[in-house]
């Protein structure tokens, strides 16, 4: 699969027989936008059972490496959807970060101190890649319907419909469907054609982004500095991708010229003067940046769902802008799959608009302070930088101002209408809201990983009393039961259901688990409710909770 | 609660000493003494309440006549 060059591909405008058809064609979903967060939303629909149309304007995927860190939140959703191992396989596995004032080093921070988990805090692999392999597993799918070089043009919402003015090569044509998801991008087309607007703040700075193909010595891990001797007086990221590709961020100022600074004559000299004149490389990809943190007001508009950066943008000091894409197609995409099938009240995608603002504002208090902190704002806020990073040295409690990124994390719901709030008492970490936690198990004898054998639906985690009088209950199909038992256990639950073995005791601990407790899971992994022993009728009454229905 | 009623033996001594620090000093060298003599406290201090009454006592009564570098943006 590495052998492909997924930026160099282009794919074949089709004609569709929807652009032959006397009415408009109708379908349940039409998302915009075959980027990371598009094809994520198209596949998690079809995987569920879901009619997908995809549109995207153009006929190729990303061009230059963009996102490239990829969270383990990310990958947790990659594994759902058919492509964490190849993404986890191809790109470069890291957990720690090391910051630098001047030459030497300030501190060092490991991002998955503890053990027992699937995957890594973070990857990093080139956009391209991730998009590739995303499109070869939509390609799979039977009823997620690709259409390339498909722009919309118009957009109109009537009473229980979107009609979309769709143009392509062969023509001009209509769509219908009962909701759009609009993953088109921080320019989106969808948003500037319903005359919405995302808003926030610009940072008067601009970053050298250059990658640099060489074969190097530094360690997989993210390396920051602030003012460092090649670089005086301005900061530099630098992180490895595959491919022996390197990632180098040069904070250039306000001043800089972003025509002239992108020019190699410009560029090589600063990439030498981090890696030695007598540094051999070749320069894949060079952008400069000047960047923002936007978010529309709402990201539900009657039947149209923004999602990923038409919804919020944000500087990519945390790797808060892809992954918190990818968790919006993530939280969307379950919802809209009940809400199409019947399933559930179309009220249940105002959850989607309430839950990821929240995850937006979030990112971008985050995301800002970083930014803030790396590119201070007055004489002020530049003093207070410098003393924390000076203090830094020596006091560790100003390592804790020192800013460099704040890196992207799963955002937990706490105050999501769909939680049912807690009556009993847990004193794990993991609240209400939280995504699971992952923990190593057994399954059949053979060793797994827990967040593996949840879903696609709603998942009822129940850790066993082990006494082989645990009732036989056939359940509601609403959701599946996962058994959570000691090694050699002889209880007996229903056929249908998964028995877990917890080995390690990981999962009990991380879960705060007693014999008896239960977990309910939502289709995205969220956690809806928990109780310390099993009620049907509490379990039931969370179930529709969680589903939006009154 | 942030304690404004007199809390050091030796006022003349402290208050001599936090002007002493800057002697000869160049106005930016200043402000960066500043700003860790601030983050030190604020650090030993360790009660948010109190900080942020700190924060809001300092800053009353000013009307701002500079501006930062914030640019509202709409897209």
């Amino acid at each position: 699969m590495s052998a492909i060059d997924y930026q160099a591909q282009t794919f074949t405008y089709r004609r569709s027989p929807d652009q032959d058809a006397a009415t408009p064609a109708r379908h349940p979903v039409v998302i915009v936008g075959a980027g990371p967060v598009g094809l994520a939303a198209a596949i998690d629909l079809a995987q569920r059972g879901t009619p997908v149309v995809l549109l995207d304007d153009d006929d190729k995927l990303s061009s230059g490496s963009r996102a490239i860190c990829f969270a383990k939140r990310t990958l947790e959703v990659a594994d759902r959807l058919g492509v964490g191992d190849h993404m986890v396989a191809k790109g470069v596995t890291w957990n720690v970060g090391k910051v630098f004032l001047r030459e030497a080093p300030l501190y060092t921070f490991d991002l998955l101190p503890e053990g027992g988990h699937q995957r890594p805090a973070f990857i990093n692999l080139q956009q391209y890649y991730v998009e590739g392999y995303l499109l070869d597993r939509a390609r799979e799918l039977p009823i997620l319907s690709i259409r390339w070089k498909s722009k919309v043009t118009g957009l109109v919402q009537l009473t229980d419909t979107v009609r979309l003015d769709v143009e392509t090569p062969g023509g001009n044509y209509q769509l219908d469907c009962d909701y759009v998801v609009a993953a088109d991008g921080g320019r989106s087309a969808v948003r500037r054609l319903m005359g919405l607007e995302s808003k926030g703040q610009t940072f008067q700075d601009r970053f050298l982004i250059a990658d640099v193909k060489m074969t190097a010595d530094f360690p997989a891990e993210r390396w920051f500095w602030f003012n460092p001797p090649f670089h005086p007086n301005q900061s530099v990221l630098l992180h490895q991708q595959p491919d022996n590709v390197w990632r180098i961020d040069f904070q250039l100022g306000w001043d800089a010229d972003p025509v002239a600074e992108r020019q190699p004559e410009r560029v090589l000299p600063r990439v030498r003067a981090l890696l030695g004149t007598h540094a051999k490389f070749e320069l894949e990809w060079v952008s400069i940046y000047t960047f923002s943190c936007l978010r529309m007001d709402k990201f539900r508009h009657g039947r149209v769902l923004f999602a990923g950066d038409s919804a919020h943008v944000v500087s990519p000091f945390g790797a808060r802008g892809a992954n918190s894409g990818i968790q919006d197609a993530d939280n969307l995409s379950w919802k809209l799959h009940l809400v199409v099938s019947g399933q559930a009240p179309d009220s249940l995608l105002d959850s989607y608009d309430v839950e990821r603002v929240a995850a937006a504002d979030e990112n971008i208090l985050n995301s800002t302070r970083s930014t803030d902190f790396i590119t201070p704002k007055n004489e002020a806020s530049r003093a207070f930088r410098d003393a924390a990073l000076e203090l830094a040295r020596d006091c560790p409690f100003a390592r804790k101002f020192v800013n460099s990124g704040r890196l992207s994390l799963p955002t937990t719901y706490v105050a999501s209408p769909l939680n049912t709030p807690d009556t009993d008492t847990f004193a794990c970490s993991l609240v209400l809201g939280a995504s699971a936690a992952d923990a190593p198990v057994n399954v059949d004898s053979h060793p797994s990983y827990f967040l593996k054998h949840t879903g696609p639906g709603f998942t009822l985690v129940r850790f066993s009393d082990d006494t082989p009088s645990v009732p036989n209950i056939s359940v509601a199909a609403s959701y599946r039961t996962i058994w959570v038992v000691q090694p050699g256990s002889t209880c007996c639950p229903a056929t249908e259901d998964v028995i877990i073995e917890d080995e390690q005791g990981l999962l009990r601990q991380r879960y705060d688990a007693t014999p008896g407790t239960v977990y309910l899971l939502r289709p995205d992994q969220h956690i809806a409710a928990r109780f310390r022993t099993f009620d049907p009728i509490k379990i039931n009454a969370a179930v529709a909770r969680a589903m939006g229905k009154p | 609660m942030l304690n404004t009623e007199p809390n050091l033996t030796a006022p003349d001594d402290i208050y001599e000493a936090l002007v002493a620090v800057h002697r000869d000093l160049a106005p930016e060298q200043s402000h960066l003494v500043n700003a860790k003599l601030i983050l030190l406290l604020a650090n030993h201090i360790g009660d948010e309440g109190v900080l942020r009454a700190a924060i809001a006592k300092a800053r009353q009564g000013i009307t701002p006549s500079g501006k930062d570098n914030t640019v509202r943006a709409v897209i």
